[in-house]
């Protein structure tokens, strides 16, 4: 490790390291209850005494999210496209799409239940209905955000419209597609443990429901911990993706470096 | 006036015509006239400035030599054919460098070359004799983001000469340099024209930089855009930074000031 990483993974590591130590003497030193607060150890021992099942269910959880996610992808980025491309659609589907965004996501779960039975499909949609959203928000705006003069001068050059696009408008607005595919990959995991709260037979938010229904609250904070762990691990696969497809001065662009 | 005299109507060799051209947008349902009775002639190898307050048309005039937009009313020529759309023998400069930031700047150069389907193998060649020319060529591998913004404007120059375009418009493309980097600029801007002498339409809105490097002054008055005066320009080129200096040029420039003033710009 590089000593630039290393400076700027130890702050926050030893920081999280006193957090969970101060818990740990807390819980002992007032001799708090696992079933209020379980100490970090009791966390660890259920984590440990209950993981091939923490696994299984992680994996179930993840492979809603995943397809929830990827749904919002495949679907928002064309709608997108549609919208930044055609001011029709844009006037037609735009103002729709923002309203939509009032009703509460989460409120349409009981819903997709009734459609959809107990099954993956209703967890799928609920994480999709959420994780849409972001990626086609971002792709407008970044599809929009085109220098005109860079249109122009690709016009001027003979270009056609569709070679404008793929040449210049797709990588020109793929940082902040990214972005937006950031900000879905983490509520697409919301989306997902909301089903299962729902109606499920598998999943963390299931196995959260049965641990609390049974008083096991390490096991209910040993869920919470495997979907942080969840959680992260969709959002650094996006980052590795995102490291393998898009060329440094375009990440650089992102974070709002000059680029031009 | 004795050294700042008309420019003739009728040049031979012309590389641009304008003929009594109109231009009409319509902007939140009110029609805004932007040009109104254009007519020009700019000679083959001709360096012409195009000066204005902002708001006088020069940038839509560009646009209609481009062939990015058609006139609403007249007819533009480049080297004798009327215009009916974007075409190839033209390089564009635009103010802001307009690079790919994920291409290295030997790339960026070679954009058109990729864009018209040339062969690469030559645009290759003609890039990187263009960026030593300017004094690039050790920055060929860089992208834009790790040079200057007088470095990236040079790129933008090359980019548009790669194609050895007879015509080379540039707007307003100093505009966004600090003072030094503009003169310098100017300079090898001017160097770049004598070597290998094309027909530049240069749009600026500062008098001086006009004066400098023009052959031809073209002074445009506010909405509706129209020319209001000529300038002929006959100090020798290439330009020096001396000339500057010297009594006549700032004749001229005071000329030029007058008419800005007398036509209710300054």
């Amino acid at each position: 490790m590089k000593a630039a990483t290393l400076g700027t993974v130890l702050p926050p590591l030893a920081a999280l390291l006193v957090l969970v130590a101060l818990w740990q003497a807390s819980t002992d030193v007032f001799a708090i209850p696992d079933y209020i607060l379980p100490s970090p150890l009791a966390i660890a021992e259920a984590v440990v005494a209950n993981w091939p099942l923490l696994l299984k269910q992680s994996w179930a959880t993840f492979v809603e999210s995943m397809l929830g996610f990827g749904l919002g992808i495949v679907v928002g980025i064309p709608l997108a496209v549609l919208i930044a491309c055609s001011p029709a659609a844009e006037k037609t589907f735009y103002p729709l799409l923002v309203a939509s965004q009032s009703v509460p996501k989460v409120a349409l779960a009981p819903i997709f239940v009734v459609w959809f039975g107990f099954g993956l499909l209703p967890k799928v949609l609920i994480a999709f209905s959420i994780a849409f959203f972001p990626v086609v928000v971002n792709t407008v705006v970044g599809l929009q955000r085109t220098p005109p003069d860079m249109i122009r001068l690709m016009r001027a050059l003979g270009s056609s419209p569709l070679e404008t696009f793929w040449r210049v408008r797709i990588p020109m607005a793929s940082p902040f597609i990214f972005a937006g595919i950031k900000i879905s990959s983490a509520f697409a995991v919301v989306g997902a443990i909301v089903g299962e709260f729902i109606a499920a037979e598998q999943g963390l938010g299931y196995l959260q429901l049965v641990a609390n229904n049974n008083l096991q609250i390490p096991l209910l904070f040993a869920c919470l911990l495997m979907l942080s762990v969840l959680g992260a691990v969709i959002y650094y696969l996006v980052v590795l993706v995102e490291r393998l497809i898009l060329p440094a001065p375009l990440r650089a662009l992102q974070n709002g470096e000059p680029g031009q | 006036m004795t050294h700042a005299k008309e420019a003739s109507t009728t040049p031979r060799g012309t590389a641009i015509s304008i003929r009594d051209v109109g231009m009409e947008f319509s902007r939140r349902g009110q029609s805004v006239t932007a040009l109104d009775g254009v007519s020009l002639d700019i000679a083959a190898g001709t360096f012409c400035s195009v000066l204005g307050p902002s708001g006088c048309g020069k940038s839509t005039l560009l646009s209609l030599i481009s062939g990015l937009a058609r006139p609403t009313r007249g007819e533009v020529r480049v080297g004798g054919r009327p215009l009916a759309g974007p075409y190839h023998d033209v390089g564009i400069v635009f103010q802001s460098d307009v690079l790919l930031p994920w291409m290295t700047i030997l790339d960026n150069i070679l954009l058109p070359a990729r864009v018209k389907k040339q062969d690469m193998g030559a645009a290759r060649a003609r890039g990187l004799r263009l960026l030593e020319n300017v004094g690039l060529i050790d920055f060929r591998d860089h992208y834009p983001s790790e040079l200057s913004g007088g470095m990236r404007q040079r790129a933008s120059i090359c980019r548009a000469l790669l194609t050895e375009p007879s015509v080379l418009l540039m707007d307003e493309p100093f505009g966004a340099l600090d003072a030094l980097t503009r003169e310098k600029m100017q300079l090898d801007l001017n160097r770049i024209w004598a070597e290998d002498a094309k027909t530049v339409m240069f749009i600026t809105h500062d008098i001086e930089e006009a004066v400098a490097l023009a052959d031809q002054v073209i002074v445009m008055g506010p909405r509706p855009g129209k020319v209001i005066r000529r300038y002929e320009i006959d100090f020798a080129q290439p330009r020096t930074l001396g000339i500057r200096r010297e009594p006549r040029f700032q004749d001229i420039v005071d000329d030029i000031r007058n008419v800005f003033h007398s036509a209710g710009v300054l």
